[in-house]
């Protein structure tokens, strides 16, 4: 008699078996047999497109007190810009090239602190930070029209600044009777150099601004804007709240001088409570005003044109069944005791939580893609029906608009099913993660983000309940920009966000990636 | 002689239905007590919404007679994500019946399913009113203790922070997390399943607000703030600019057990004519 070993049979571990590729492939196949989930994603996209509809109902955003009136209008510059453009210009008109040359011996400013008995603004000296005075070279005296110039300002030094938006330092430093300032502009067709010097015999190149399409004939010379300021004492527009008066010496042009005309750019259609001034004594010239110039974004935007982010306001409407299902992804295997047939098939645990990672955040990639894709693609003529947007969208912020939300969805199912794998109940992990995106977007809005200071400068509404909790990701849908030279609140509901568009990306993944880590620490040390 | 008994048909009387009612309350007052889940929930609520609201006392600013905070809404910020809490305390009584499969034995041992359900809301009212209660009181402590630092002081118009107004606010505030509570237990029971059920309960909860403060048609957000229980709850809070909501806030209150009211009849109607 022989006796015989039987080996028992194990079936071999292939390769492809062992690849992240093939679990992720079977996380896939989990997901989209489960009907009632897909159902939920398909409701993100749903809820995200639909939301657009009501979103898009600005038809009544230009109802004052006293019912229905026309929508104000923002004077828009090069490239449709909505700008800021009132200010005093004193000028005569040059042809050709040519170079202006000024020394500044003084920057003044008042700004107003309340009103006399007889309603007139009552002004008090202060000068703010960007109130400017400095040469000009302006296309023509209409609001919105091309300009370069060089600048004196409160407290960012010398400045050169062209068509409303661009801005680059020169000598930095404040300036004084005993330290003056001197600023060159020289016109070669349409290029417009900027040099500064303390001394006026040393320059230094400050920029080059390229005005595509200047006309031959423009005008030159000297200008004084008070800066746009938010104060609850200014009794007209943010823009005519403070004054600047810039003192001249040494003019030279090289044109033909032709004397001084001043002029009130906008001054007409903005109602300028106290016109600008312009005072020549023997070699010195003094001018002051009110206003300012420059992108016409935040609270200083006066229109009746929408954020496109606007269309994408039911983001929170599809980030609900996206986070439920993304935390059943794990939390049903705990219930149904599937995750003992998932381990024993995929022992290595930290792989099988990568492969659910990758399968639950590409479904939530491409549910966001193709939500925020159909949203912009319905809700931009809805928002053009008030008029154009509050500020040109290019084709590059719409594609990061859209690929961000992608990745908003992506890292919140991710996050969704990391505390899902921490906490192993649905209801609570559910819970956990609605919360820390969700509610800190209520709390923006209240009294814990604190209200914006006045003339804080760019940094957008909501405070730290967006820049520290997942919902900061909000600001990669942003579609408005801020500018620094532009001191004006920022405000949320206009759709402005306290970080920078990827920043606030990063906040979240920084969050996914801290729940991931623990999740898998948790997953590999305990029993399933 | 007949070998077969005769069961006596059953006869339901007041007093035995009672008898159903006391010993149904008490089956699942037993439930509830003998898991640690539901306390150590209700102590977060707690935690939450007294820490939040420390923290945004802390955080909130007057400066000047005209600052437009009201210091209730301040305090009770925490109840913001304190209600989620309560909400998944809510869902858990009723979903863990499902998700467990307690369920069956349950409505065997006690087949009138209505009683059970009014048992199971009765037992679940009573801790989460407690622990209400607690968590409004430290979240008034706390704004009491730290607002008037911060120039919510009588020269800035707020007298007093003890006031009747203040009171009703802080009643208002234990009736509304009690409610949401009771919402959360009727949605689950008609969901039936509580990862789904407390995602459509927080949605209904926070999507009203946000709804209504991203869109810009007035009219329709001031509806949202009335008909959401969220922003109609917010309005049982309010201690300051009372003529300027949408709601007053009793009225608040009262949509509010309106969605609570519909929540577990709907649960009601599931639970009786679904098989569990």
């Amino acid at each position: 008699m022989t006796t015989k070993t039987v080996t028992p049979h194990r079936s071999p571990v292939t390769p492809e078996r062992e690849s992240l590729w093939y679990l992720v492939h079977a996380e896939w196949t989990k997901f989209r047999t489960v009907r009632g989930w897909v159902i939920a994603v398909l409701l993100t996209i749903v809820a995200i497109t639909a939301f657009v509809f009501v979103s898009s109902d600005v038809s009544s955003s230009c109802v004052s007190s006293s019912g229905p009136s026309a929508c104000p209008v923002q004077p828009t510059g090069p490239g449709g810009l909505p700008v800021l453009d009132a200010f005093y210009f004193a000028h005569q008109p040059v042809a050709g090239n040519g170079t202006i040359t000024v020394q500044v011996t003084s920057l003044t400013g008042q700004v107003e602190v309340g009103q006399a008995r007889n309603g007139a603004p009552q002004m008090s000296p202060g000068l703010q930070p960007w109130s400017k005075a400095g040469i000009i070279i302006k296309e023509n005296t209409s609001q919105g029209s091309a300009y370069a110039a060089m600048m004196v300002t409160g407290s960012n030094g010398v400045r050169m600044q062209w068509d409303y938006v661009n801005d680059t330092p020169g000598l930095a430093g404040r300036m004084s009777a005993s330290a003056p300032r001197w600023l060159r502009l020289v016109r070669n067709g349409g290029t417009i150099t900027g040099y500064d010097s303390a001394d006026g015999t040393h320059w230094a190149l400050v920029g080059t601004a390229t005005l595509p399409g200047l006309t031959s004939t423009v005008q030159a010379g000297l200008f004084a804007a008070g800066s746009y300021y938010e104060s609850r004492f200014c009794t007209f527009d943010s823009n005519f709240c403070t004054r600047a008066t810039g003192v001249f010496r040494h003019i030279g042009l090289s044109w033909p001088a032709t004397g001084w005309t001043g002029t009130n750019v906008g001054g007409p259609n903005f109602g300028v409570p106290a016109p600008g001034t312009l005072r020549q004594s023997a070699g010195e010239v003094t001018v002051a005003s009110f206003g300012d110039i420059g992108p016409a974004v935040g609270e200083a935007y006066g229109g009746s044109g929408q954020s496109l982010q606007r269309a994408l306001a039911g983001t929170y409407f599809g980030l609900i069944p996206l986070i439920v299902v993304a935390a059943m992804f794990i939390t049903a295997e705990y219930r149904r005791r599937l995750i003992r047939v998932s381990l024993t098939a995929a022992p290595r645990r930290g792989r099988l939580l990568a492969a659910k990672a990758v399968a639950i955040g590409a479904v939530g990639f491409v549910a966001g893609l193709v939500a925020a894709t159909l949203a912009l693609a319905i809700g931009t003529p809805l928002l053009l029906r008030a008029g154009p947007l509050a500020w040109p969208v290019s084709l590059l912020t719409e594609a990061r608009m859209v690929v961000g939300t992608g990745a908003l969805l992506a890292v919140a199912a991710v996050l969704a099913l990391a505390i899902g794998t921490i906490v192993r109940r649905s209801a609570l992990a559910v819970a956990v993660v609605i919360v820390v995106i969700v509610v800190p977007y209520l709390l923006a809005f209240g009294p814990l983000s604190g209200s914006q200071p006045q003339g804080s400068g760019p940094g957008g509404g909501g405070g730290w309940p967006l820049q520290i909790t997942p919902a900061a990701a909000l600001s990669v849908q942003q579609a408005v920009p801020q500018f620094h030279q532009l001191l004006a609140v920022y405000p949320l509901s206009n759709g402005y966000y306290p970080l920078a568009p990827w920043a606030g990306l990063a906040v979240e993944c920084a969050w996914a990636a801290a729940a991931l880590a623990l999740a898998f620490f948790l997953l590999r040390r305990r029993d399933a | 002689m007949s070998l077969t008994a005769r069961v006596a048909p059953p006869r339901y009387l007041l007093g035995q239905a009672l008898h159903a009612a006391a010993a149904a309350l008490k089956a699942e007052w037993t439930k509830f007590r003998t898991v640690a889940g539901p306390s150590w929930l209700l102590a977060g609520a707690v935690t939450l919404t007294v820490a939040v609201g420390a923290a945004a006392a802390s955080a909130a600013r007057c400066q000047s007679a005209k600052c437009g905070i009201d210091p209730a809404m301040v305090s009770f910020t925490g109840i913001d994500p304190g209600q989620a809490v309560v909400a998944v305390a809510g869902v858990l009584a009723m979903g863990n019946e499902y998700s467990t499969g307690m369920i069956k034995l349950s409505l065997t041992a006690m087949p009138r399913r209505l009683t059970w359900l009014f048992a199971k809301a009765a037992v679940l009212t009573a801790p989460v009113l407690a622990a209400s209660a607690l968590a409004v009181a430290g979240a008034a402590l706390a704004g009491r203790l730290i607002l008037p630092g911060h120039g919510f002081t009588p020269a800035h118009g707020y007298p007093s922070l003890t006031s009747a107004t203040d009171f009703r606010a802080a009643a208002g505030a234990v009736l509304y997390l009690t409610l949401i509570a009771l919402l959360s237990l009727g949605l689950a029971a008609a969901v039936r399943d509580s990862a789904a059920a407390i995602g459509l309960v927080l949605g209904v909860l926070y999507l009203f607000p946000i709804a209504a403060a991203v869109i810009s048609n007035p009219p329709l957000a001031r509806h949202l703030d009335q008909i959401g229980p969220m922003p109609a709850g917010q309005d049982a809070l309010a201690t300051t600019g009372l003529n300027s909501l949408p709601l007053t806030p009793w009225q608040g209150l009262g949509v509010v057990a309106l969605w609570t009211a519909g929540a577990l009849l709907l649960g009601a109607l599931v639970l009786r004519s679904r098989d569990a």
